[in-house]
């Protein structure tokens, strides 16, 4: 028995066995919904209440300036929109599992014969799930306050970078959800990084009448590379730019995040 | 008693603990623990609160590192081989460590797919498990809506879902009632009759008598003694004395009182108010006949009169200098929150 090779053999986790861990912790955290559907609350009324009120609070003025008025408004802000809803799912996903992770489960879960990962995966699938449903509810309510979706594929493409970005900040709060002692701080924490990203963006409004510093700001802000890159995607524009600043952070992200999460997940005490 | 091991630290020995140490800081939550516990026997972890239990099960069962020393268990190395190791370990944790959103079913299918049973199999252990456990009429209900005793029984059913070698109980039945206690007590015994080696961490006197064979005394990070109930109970010498006042309003005053006198061993005198009797800690032939002495020249009556073996408190008065169960205000509730400090 050298030790060389029981560790070898002892790292190792099967493919097959990791899915299968996953898909009972994805399960796992579905019949968490199931047991208590008001969880699914945000994801249902944010896309409602953010779509309604931009479009007919902020839609008519800044539509003005769009060279429109509010149709022109919903134009633009429904990809914006698309790009925040990642964002949302992330920071209740930091909160939830940190409640999660102060309960005696995390204990057993740790003393089991599990990949490390498969928790937060598990985690990460069905938040992405639920940000697939927020994404409907999104286009069904913009559809219904006059978005005019002229290009499917683009629609579908800009889902989809909004999920790869999703996934990469959720890496960033499981990170937080692991390391801060409670749930309020996790959401505190969230708040104050989230909003200056959310507003000093391109995701309500055009960066052109910012000043300098700011716009300056927002050409590095992944959250306005992302809704610049939904909307050409989805209503025609520039795409490249913000396709690639957003995949390069979201791939940065998670090359950093992930291993750091569940290294802090091991390794909590 | 004479049998030589010849092996140790092979397959006898289920448990193999050299010179352990965790830190918190400047808190030492163990100082250099040994321990080893033979396959198929129960080992007793007994000390009061904040004396490293719940900190010497959490690095057995991998879940915190070590700052020095080795430990293995089944064989296993617990840093080297944390997988292999557990998938042959069970833990009940102080807090329930089931999934209270979840039906009882759920979750323990759950764990058998976490543990690479099939399907069917988890199915299978599930159901079994929740009959053997009493839990059948509960299983589609969420956990959150057990009683107490009824998530205890649900966390020893998850723990016995892999079948494991070796099961680290970390204060079951802390705050239980007594009848529920007992429940959990039988249900042990039975997972103790299959041949599980288990660890048990108490700060209960009785639950210690009553499930282990063989005990650890632990007290601020470090051994103080160890061995056979029976074996520490002799080594500390004594008895305890049972007398019954004919009135059995003279309990609590008689105690005070014997107390006062000086006369009996290192614990205090225990009024047993449902059985009527008092507990007196004697030394010495000497120390019992003075209490009865003193007892009957003060005009009490007695209508019955025994000794027993000496209490457990008694046991570690004798060997730290103070008693076991502190008071639960001024230290940390478990372990785990001396890391906060």
């Amino acid at each position: 028995m050298s030790a060389a090779t029981i560790s070898a053999a002892d790292t190792r986790i099967p493919l097959r066995s990791h899915l299968r861990h996953t898909g009972a912790l994805i399960r796992r955290n579905l019949l968490w919904i199931r047991q208590d559907p008001e969880s699914m609350f945000d994801a249902i009324l944010f896309p409602v209440i953010f779509t309604l009120l931009f479009v007919y609070v902020f839609g008519g003025s800044i539509g003005q300036s769009l060279g429109g008025g509010q149709e022109a408004y919903v134009q633009y802000v429904v990809p914006g929109l698309l790009a925040m809803m990642g964002m949302n799912m992330a920071q209740g996903v930091g909160t939830g599992f940190n409640t999660d992770f102060n309960s005696g489960v995390m204990d057993r879960f740790r003393s089991l014969p599990i990949g490390r990962g498969s928790v937060l995966f598990a985690k990460i699938v069905v938040e992405l799930m639920r940000m697939l449903v927020a994404c409907v509810i999104l286009m069904v309510v913009a559809v219904l306050v006059g978005f005019d979706i002229t290009h499917w594929p683009g629609l579908f493409a800009a889902v989809g970078l909004a999920t790869v970005f999703g996934s990469a900040l959720m890496w960033v709060f499981l990170t937080l959800g692991v390391v801060m002692k409670s749930a309020q701080s996790v959401q505190a924490m969230g708040f104050l990084v989230l909003m200056p990203l959310q507003f000093g963006s391109s995701i309500f409004a055009p960066t052109a009448s910012m000043p300098g510093w700011l716009q300056n700001f927002t050409e590095y802000n992944p959250l306005s590379s992302l809704a610049d890159a939904a909307r050409g995607l989805m209503v025609g524009g520039p795409v490249a730019h913000g396709l690639w600043v957003t995949l390069a952070w979201s791939v940065g992200l998670t090359a950093v995040m992930a291993p750091v999460a569940i290294h802090k997940f091991r390794t909590k005490n | 008693m004479t049998r030589i091991d010849t092996n140790p630290g092979g397959a006898r020995s289920a448990v193999t603990v050299r010179g352990l140490v965790k830190h918190y800081g400047e808190t030492k939550a163990l100082d250099g623990v040994d321990l080893d516990v033979r396959e198929g026997t129960v080992m007793g972890v007994l000390g009061p609160n904040g004396a490293g239990k719940t900190t010497l099960v959490r690095i057995l069962c991998t879940l915190l590192a070590a700052d020095a020393g080795q430990a293995t268990v089944a064989g296993y190395d617990v840093v080297r081989q944390p997988r292999q190791l557990r998938r042959v370990i069970g833990l009940t944790g102080q807090y329930a460590s089931v999934d209270e959103k979840l039906p009882g079913w759920e979750n323990l299918y759950m764990i058998g797919r976490l543990l690479d049973l099939s399907r069917k199999e988890s199915r299978a252990r599930a159901d079994e498990l929740l009959e053997r456990f009493s839990l059948t009429e509960a299983a589609r209900r969420p956990a959150a809506t057990y009683s107490g005793g009824m998530r205890r029984r649900l966390d020893l059913a998850a723990s016995m879902i892999g079948r494991p070698t070796v099961l680290f109980l970390d204060e079951p039945t802390t705050g239980l009632d007594p009848r529920t206690r007992n429940e959990v007590w039988d249900e042990v015994k039975t997972m103790v009759g299959d041949g599980v080696t288990v660890v048990l961490t108490t700060q209960y006197m009785e639950e210690a008598e009553q499930l282990a064979s063989e005990l650890t005394v632990v007290d601020r990070g470090r051994v103080i003694a160890g061995g056979e109930i029976e074996e520490l109970k002799a080594k500390v010498g004594g008895r305890t004395l049972r007398i019954r006042p004919a009135d059995p309003l003279q309990l609590r005053p008689l105690a005070g009182w014997i107390d006062e006198l000086g006369i009996t061993g290192l614990a205090t005198t225990v009024a047993d108010t449902e059985r009527g009797s008092l507990l007196v800690p004697v030394l010495s032939d000497e120390q019992l006949t003075a209490v009865v002495g003193a007892v009957t020249a003060r005009g009490v009556t007695l209508s019955s009169l025994t000794t027993e073996l000496p209490s457990l408190d008694e046991v570690f008065l004798s060997l730290t200098g103070h008693r076991a169960s502190a008071p639960q205000d001024t230290v940390p509730a478990d372990d785990r929150e001396e890391v906060a400090v």
